[in-house]
């Protein structure tokens, strides 16, 4: 059976660098890339009676969004390269949801792109780099 | 010279203007106030008016009544059905694939940013100056029971929702009343559902506007000094209407996010008072056990007690007045009946909880002046009232409370009530935008009519004195309770066969926890 790299894709350009890193790593092992997108959200905020009227039909905007604009062009991209590929989109903690993805489909391995964050933004908010090397059931790869 | 003797006419000019303008705003404020008293005067006596040779209005007996029955109905399912209710709020119950939809922990923070909010600090006041420390036990007792009302018709607002091609949803008691009454072949629903959406306009008018802008106005001046109340009115007016009408988003956002803030805040800061004071605990419960069944000598003794501890909780938690039905339908849920689940904790958290710690604090500070040799509460000269420290009234009451621990709160407090009532309008305009809607029909030119009358509104509330507006608030908000709660004793039974169905598949493990 073929390994599984999951990558952390979003369109930055460290996004971007990420993936080369993937593809090229996915190459070199015959392994298969799972392209995972994460919107971020929490259920824990707050929202106005109209917002969670308009939630249902902006979740369905925003999914077939990110489908078309962000895992459809990448996915493309990677078959282009020769690799295996898959995608997973998703709701949820940026870090905790990778880490689930990664476990769900038996990954041998993430890659992220580094965000740049501030250290006091990391600090207030966290990090997804930060969140991965505490909680990451498999070996992670940050790409600058 | 020329120059000092502008000066001198523009100082004097401004010292008329100055002068002239309080005698006049004063003006406006009390032709408001006239007029608004005249022409709501016949509404608030018709419900508020007594049992016939009593001083028990029928209205409080309508609620009780209604409250037991769903109570009893459905087995004291506020308690059964507690522990499962935090675990649907935590999330245990969730599908993740689900994630991005409204949680039910938004649903309930949501709904309860529109009842926390001057109930519980300014209503709860109101309760304990004019009813003693006994109407906090009658307050506790009809929020525990509160939670059963509360719970059927939040089952029923999702049940019974239109759910429409863009996604979006409209639900709430005119809609289980038109549908619900049509399945089970009872006529008079539309009717009902009529009568309630009119209701629900001026309940959205008055409890949810006018006496919100009104109390806001009391705070702010309380702080700041007196100054006319359409003042306050106007700014109110152009915020909410940029909010409603403009569409922006950022104000309502920020609100959102520092109104629980705010909550906590308050609850930590009555929790800090009331531990600062812990050997009163004991006595402070002494007399509102005391007080809820002799009245210890407070204004229409132990009736008086009952009729404004159920009054306010009534207000305050709005359990069985159908806007939270509205709130809730909103929600996107695979099981109707979660959502009553979720609901039932609002009563708990808003009044058996938040106004309760309220009262404490303001028995405990010993805002209530007593007769220090009969221990009984001494009355306000016409006897209407509590005698309080400086007659303070209403928010006021509950501003001397919290200042008499901590100085820099009637700040705090002044910041807390605009930002509550300024929610609490929001959620309300929503409410009342439902029934427009229902009536008139979904476009956006009949929106705007009524989001323009609802700014309109917020002027007049602050500029009215609070007797009429408290008045005219209660009763719009209790005659959406009469309506709904008739509905809700028709469609009771389809209540309970959802309860049945889901405790069974909960029982089997068809339905199970995702953590």
């Amino acid at each position: 059976m073929s390994q599984t790299i999951v990558v952390g894709f979003d369109a930055s350009d460290s996004g971007n660098r990420a993936l080369d890193f993937a593809i090229g790593e996915a190459k070199a092992r015959g392994a298969r890339l799972l392209v995972a997108h994460v919107l971020e959200w929490s259920p824990y905020t707050f929202l106005t009676p109209e917002e969670i009227e308009e939630r249902h039909r902006r979740r369905t905007e925003e999914l077939s969004r990110a489908e078309t604009a962000i895992i459809a062009p990448v996915l493309e991209r990677v078959r282009a390269g020769g690799v295996e590929a898959a995608s997973e989109l998703k709701y949820g903690n940026i870090g905790e949801t990778l880490c689930a993805i990664a476990k769900d489909h038996g990954a041998s391995q993430i890659v992220i792109g580094r965000t740049g964050h501030s250290e006091l933004a990391a600090r207030l908010f966290g990090s997804v780099a930060g969140t991965l090397a505490q909680a990451s059931p498999v070996p992670v790869t940050i790409v600058p | 010279m020329m120059f000092a003797t502008h000066k001198t006419a523009a100082l004097t000019a401004l010292a008329l203007a100055a002068s002239a303008l309080p005698a006049a705003a004063q003006s406006i404020d009390e032709r408001v106030n006239e007029i608004f008293a005249s022409s709501t005067g016949w509404f608030v006596s018709f419900i508020f008016s007594s049992f016939p040779g009593t001083s028990f209005p029928w209205i409080v007996g309508w609620l009780v009544v209604a409250a037991t029955i769903f109570t009893v109905y459905f087995g004291l399912i506020q308690f059964r059905a507690f522990p499962h209710s935090i675990a649907l709020v935590r999330g245990d119950y969730s599908d993740p694939n689900d994630a991005g939809e409204v949680s039910h922990f938004q649903a309930l923070a949501t709904a309860l940013s529109g009842t926390v909010g001057l109930g519980n600090i300014a209503g709860v006041a109101v309760a304990v100056g004019i009813g003693g420390p006994g109407a906090t036990f009658w307050m506790i007792l009809a929020g525990l029971m509160g939670m059963a009302s509360k719970f059927t018709e939040c089952t029923l607002g999702v049940k019974y929702r239109n759910e429409y091609e863009d996604g979006t949803v409209s639900g709430g008691p005119m809609y289980y009343m038109t549908k619900g009454f049509e399945e089970r072949g009872i006529p008079a629903g539309k009717f009902l559902a009529i009568l309630f959406s009119v209701f629900c306009i001026l309940g959205a008018l008055g409890g949810g506007n006018m006496f919100q802008a009104n109390q806001a106005h009391a705070q702010i001046s309380n702080v700041v000094g007196d100054y006319p109340g359409w003042i306050t009115g106007l700014i109110f007016a152009a915020v909410v209407f940029a909010v409603i009408v403009g569409g922006i988003k950022s104000i309502a956002r920020v609100t959102e996010k520092v109104v629980p803030f705010m909550g906590l805040l308050y609850v930590g800061a009555a929790l800090v008072i009331i531990l600062m004071n812990a050997d009163m605990i004991g006595w402070a419960f002494g007399q509102i056990f005391e007080g809820a069944f002799t009245g210890l000598g407070v204004a229409g003794g132990f009736v008086g007690a009952l009729i404004q501890g159920f009054r306010r909780a009534a207000f305050s938690n709005e359990a069985g007045v159908g806007s939270a039905a509205i709130a809730h339908a909103a929600v996107r849920t695979k099981e109707p009946i979660t959502e009553g689940f979720v609901s039932l904790l609002e009563p708990f958290i808003d009044t058996v909880v938040i106004c309760t710690m309220t009262a404490l604090v303001i028995i405990m500070t010993g805002q209530l002046i007593s007769d220090p040799a009969t221990r009984l509460f001494l009355l306000d000269e016409g006897g209407a009232t509590n005698q309080t420290v400086d007659g303070n009234k209403g928010v006021a009451l509950t501003s001397a409370a919290f200042s008499s621990a901590f100085g820099w709160f009637q700040y705090v407090l002044a910041i807390a009530v605009i930002l509550f009532a300024f929610s609490t309008m929001i959620s309300w305009s929503y409410y009342g935008l439902k029934a427009w809607t229902f009536l008139f029909g979904e476009g956006q030119s009949k929106e705007i009519v009524f989001k323009v009358i609802f700014c309109i509104f917020v002027v007049i509330g602050a500029s009215a004195n609070l007797g009429p507006v408290i008045d005219f608030s209660d009763a719009a908000i209790f005659a959406m309770a009469v309506v709904n709660i008739i509905a809700l004793y028709v469609l009771m039974p389809i209540v309970k066969r959802e309860l049945n169905s889901y405790l069974a598949r909960l029982k089997s493990g068809e339905i199970r926890k995702f953590v």
